[in-house]
């Protein structure tokens, strides 16, 4: 029996920007102090882009009385490092909703980002590095 | 929404938090057709109990449900699977099981966006469902191995034939595995790794 057969496919150039993530309300004025976001990939599209699934989020205090339930449960999973991926999981909230409730977050400064990844073509070779000894031993 | 208030929220187990020293997180994404063992491989390597984000999107699939709060189009909520291996103290390696078809991709904003690489899961009984997926990473870009998840009824191909049947260049590696063991998925992201590494040193060379 041979198996089907497929055709290879050529790199295209990158396609256009993502659309604008979405807007939770209409009229609500960009995030005050959005440059700590802004130093991850250079992009000026607003900070919410710049959240990616694997950024790590943690708490900058305990939740304090006028924390709304949602970011109560942010600052306490956040209390060390957790992923936005994970706080998404954990709250059962969708992805897209969970940055729009970060990044309110960071503009209030209650929660701070940890790793803003390095977005580039190829892997830094020390990280690929440390990767493959950490598999090792597992 | 289903949401409770912070009190009922789960969160991580005692064993699940990272330290405080971890400060960089890395993702590896493991794509592959319906039902060809992604759930399963992410469950295997993971550290902590595999986890699912969702999304929503509306039936016509443009924009991340960009009528939150209205009353929207029929939404169509699609979930994906990761889990999460401590790599040292600083650096966190997530992985992530997410469904063949490109449409779904968008929903996660930068999904391949950063990500050192893809594992394509291919199941030799329904090898072509795994072609399109190959093509769109090519297309971005995305440097990938084939991880070829062995069921038992399935047919056996020699290694150089699924080359050619895959059209694939003789650098990209293409591995057999259980993906129900943690080894041999764990084998399968070395490989990856590995790869991606002689890229990055080839790329410096030149
Ligand atoms: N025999 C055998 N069965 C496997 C293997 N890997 C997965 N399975 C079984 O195949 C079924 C599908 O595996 P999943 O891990 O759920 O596959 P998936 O790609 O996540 O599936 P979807 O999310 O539904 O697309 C499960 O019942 C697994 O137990 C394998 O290596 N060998
Ligand atoms: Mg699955």
């Amino acid at each position: 029996m041979t198996p089907p057969r497929r055709k290879r496919r050529e790199p295209k150039p990158p396609p256009p920007p993502r659309p604008p993530a979405p807007q939770q309300t209409d009229g609500e004025p960009p995030p005050r102090n959005p440059e700590r976001l802004y130093t991850v990939a250079g992009s000026e599209d607003g900070a919410r882009a710049e959240l990616d699934l694997v950024t790590l989020i943690v708490a900058r205090d305990v939740p304090q009385p006028a924390a709304s339930p949602e970011q109560a449960a942010v600052l306490r999973l956040s209390a060390s490092p957790l992923s936005v991926a994970e706080l998404s999981a954990y709250l059962n909230l969708p992805f897209s909703v969970m940055t729009v409730l970060i990044t309110e977050m960071i503009t209030a400064e209650l929660v701070q980002v940890r790793s803003p990844i390095a977005r580039q073509a190829v892997p830094d070779r020390s990280i690929l590095e440390a990767v493959m000894h950490g598999l090792q031993r597992l | 929404m289903d949401f409770k208030g912070s009190d009922t929220i789960p969160g991580p187990r005692t064993e699940d938090h990272l330290p405080h020293t971890a400060e960089t997180a890395v993702k590896i994404v493991i794509v592959g057709g319906f039902g060809v063992g992604k759930t399963t491989m992410v469950g295997s390597v993971s550290e902590i109990r595999p986890l699912t984000t969702e999304e929503t999107m509306t039936q016509a699939g443009i924009g991340v449900d960009d009528n939150y709060g209205s009353e929207s189009k029929t939404a169509t909520t699609v979930a994906m699977d990761f889990g999460r291996i401590s790599i040292s103290d600083k650096l966190v390696l997530y992985l992530f099981g997410t469904p063949g078809q490109e449409r779904f991709w968008f929903l996660w904003n930068g999904l391949f966006e950063g990500a050192l690489g893809a594992v394509v899961l291919v199941d030799t009984r329904r090898l072509e469902v795994s072609f399109d997926v190959m093509g769109r990473l090519e297309e971005r870009g995305v440097p990938f191995v084939v991880a070829v998840n062995t069921f038992p009824d399935a047919p056996r191909y020699a290694v150089e034939e699924l080359r050619t049947a895959l059209d694939l260049t003789p650098e990209i590696p293409i591995v057999e595995c259980d993906v129900r063991r943690r080894a041999s998925s764990r084998d399968v992201l070395m490989t990856l790794v590995r790869f991606l590494h002689s890229i990055a040193l080839s790329r410096a060379l030149t």
